[in-house]
């Protein structure tokens, strides 16, 4: 057994840090005022191969490893989440379902562009009545000669409207159920797609959460991605990997407050002495630490499960739920000891606070997390 | 074209606090660097190398862990990394470090010799210029601007207040300043070829065919007895009033502390 991380990841850990120090920590404020889309930051990240970390060469990516990309995300994450989850949802959800299921024309074509980061992605599964219950898909796709012909709605899209590529499920055949959704690969130029509410969010306001509209959107028949019917498929097994993205997302957060909070409470004085200094808030302090140290166990041994071809869809969950409880529990504590500061804009950890609520929710709700955690162990 | 770019791995001076009672550096626990002024050194080969083709080899000396600035150097864009690594190379002050450097240099048919204009651990600004005179080759140190026109460099030197143009012809030495350039980060890709498609060569002291009385402790001609903090005691005095007294109680004063 050997917990060390590479030489390699090492490399990659100090690298990304200093990087998203320099470049991305100093604008996280403003982007979470403003709420601006950091195509900036995209770009940057582009430039510096981040955008197909775990992919091979030949398809545009680094030709990394999954645990590389893991900590890329978590570092990305730790000085700005909004554009930590932009990150994970292109090349989690974008780029992933392309690589696996995709032809070779279809990686050709799209993995080339997304990997290098020519293009952004973007993953559309769920619908205003299609959350959690997935599987109620009421966007449908009818095959009409050479093409096939997309009709509904998807919403909370990450990136959606600033992508170029979109990986979108819809039903094929109603009367099969879940074995009747298909998966696209959808353009953002394409025919009859049209972006619709843009949602006015609670915390990682850089990134885009959008509706996305289909009347009669016309898709080629050699954008169907996998076979008709696997598209169910294809979105659980995709969403098992994108929450090892969300869960280092999660503990990216939960880092950059435990990280706050240590420099705050040797700075700031009561009662004649650094806060630091009380026994209250050096209890809260190891336990946010261990917390964090815990969550980042689970979230490299899921993805280092990944990375070996191992299982990991329980171990995957298990990271998520705890990675995303620990950075709500850890933001809310750091705003709590940073006390009324806290709780203004002048210290960073109220925005992560409002950062790190979503990563208990999308990509799979907490409660989903557990749903998926015991029927992996009760098999029933 | 070949050039050469010798680095130096030290600690994140950001990163080191002092030990109060041994007045020493706490180096334990402190990350290692490439050391800032080497790394524009390396991003200017980097930029020649893009722009008008040319091989980058980095060249180190150091203790093993070192290995980790050459493959950041691999990661950047070098072509060749060369560690010279040995324990009777420990120890060794600019004299040595240069002489141990100018034998490796002569390894190679070189073009432009690049490094930093000083380390932030030693401050020395010694070794460059010494590695010059160690290959009898023209050196320009405090390099902010390079342009390259057939076998001569054009280059700016900074200056305190300004900066002097010097065409030169290769093969020369430069040391960089932090205004030459802006390091590149080195790309995710960049950092997986450098550990699985490049190679970082160990030297050691009989690769070089060095005497090992000549390098390192022993080939050091300066010892260093002991390493304290400067305590500043005089404080500095101001004059006041017209230009023509100022001058009179300065000169007054030099003439006092037996300056002038």
């Amino acid at each position: 057994m050997d917990f060390s991380l590479t030489k390699e990841q090492q490399m990659v850990r100090k690298i990304v840090r200093e990087f998203a120090e320099k470049e991305i920590a100093p604008k996280a404020k403003e982007i979470d005022l403003t709420g601006e889309f950091p195509w900036d930051n995209v770009k940057k990240m582009a430039k510096a191969d981040m955008m197909g970390i775990p992919y091979p060469k030949e398809y545009g990516g680094a030709g990394g490893d999954y645990i590389s990309y893991i900590i890329a995300v978590e570092e990305i994450s730790r000085a700005c989440a909004a554009t930590g989850v932009i990150l994970s949802a292109h090349t989690s959800l974008a780029c992933f379902p392309i690589f696996q299921w995709g032809t070779k024309e279809q990686k050709e074509k799209y993995l080339i562009p997304l990997a290098k980061g020519e293009k952004l992605g973007a993953f559309a599964l769920t619908e205003p009545n299609a959350g959690t219950d997935a599987a109620a898909q009421q966007t449908t796709a009818v095959l009409e000669g050479d093409h096939y012909i997309l009709n509904g709605s998807k919403i909370f899209i990450t990136n959606g409207g600033k992508a170029d590529v979109y990986i979108v499920f819809a039903m094929t055949d109603k009367s099969k159920g879940t074995k009747g959704i298909s998966a696209f690969i959808v353009e953002k130029d394409f025919p009859g797609f049209y972006i619709g509410k843009v949602e006015e969010k609670m915390g990682i306001r850089g990134s885009r959460a959008a509706e996305l509209v289909f009347e009669d959107c016309v898709v080629p028949k050699e954008n169907l991605l996998g076979k008709e019917g696997e598209g169910f498929k294809i979105a659980m097994v995709t969403l098992d990997g994108g929450r090892i993205g969300i869960g280092a997302q999660a503990l990216g957060i939960a880092q950059a407050a435990l990280n706050e909070v240590t420099k705050y409470v040797k700075e700031r004085q009561q009662f004649g002495r650094p806060i630091g200094k009380f026994q209250g808030l050096q209890w809260y302090i190891a336990e946010m630490a261990t917390k964090v140290s815990a969550a980042r166990h689970l979230v490299y041994y899921a993805a280092w499960r990944k990375q070996n071809n191992l299982s990991y869809t329980m171990e995957a969950a298990m990271a998520k739920l705890f990675a995303s409880e620990t950075a709500m529990e850890v933001t809310t504590k750091a705003v709590q000891i940073f006390g009324g500061y806290g709780y203004t804009k002048d210290y960073p950890v109220e925005r992560l606070m409002r950062d790190a609520k979503i990563t208990e929710i999308y990509e799979g709700t907490s409660e989903v997390q557990k749903m998926v955690i015991a029927s992996n162990l009760l098999k029933m | 074209m070949n050039i050469l770019v010798f680095i130096k791995q030290v600690p994140d001076t950001n990163e080191v606090k002092i030990d109060p009672v041994t007045k020493t550096l706490i180096r334990e626990g402190v990350p290692s660097i490439i050391n800032p002024d080497d790394k524009n050194a390396l991003e200017e080969a980097i930029k020649i190398k893009e722009e008008y083709g040319a091989k980058v080899i980095v060249i180190t000396m150091g203790p093993p862990q070192a290995e980790t600035a050459l493959r950041e150097a691999l990661a950047m864009g070098a072509d060749e990394a060369y560690l010279l690594t040995d324990r009777v190379f420990a120890g060794a002050d600019t004299y040595a470090t240069a002489k141990t450097l100018a034998k490796m240099a002569k390894k190679f048919d070189y073009d432009i010799i690049f490094c930093g204009r000083q380390a932030i651990d030693g401050d020395t600004a010694q070794v460059g210029p010494q590695l010059a005179e160690q290959l009898n080759i023209p050196q320009v140190t405090y390099v902010k601007e390079v342009k390259i026109e057939g076998d001569t460099l054009i280059v700016k030197r900074a200056l305190e207040e300004g900066y002097e143009v010097i065409k030169v012809k290769m093969p020369v030495l430069l040391t960089a300043i932090k205004e030459l350039n802006t390091p590149r980060y080195p790309s995710i890709k960049g950092i997986f070829d450098a550990y699985r498609e490049k190679e970082v060569k160990i030297v050691t002291a009989a690769d070089l065919g060095v005497d090992p009385q000549e390098v390192g402790l022993k080939g050091s001609p300066t010892k260093v007895i002991s390493t304290t903090t400067p305590e500043t005691q005089r404080a500095g005095e101001i004059f006041t009033g017209n230009v023509k007294e100022c001058v009179q109680n300065l000169v007054q004063r030099l003439v006092e502390k037996h300056v002038i």
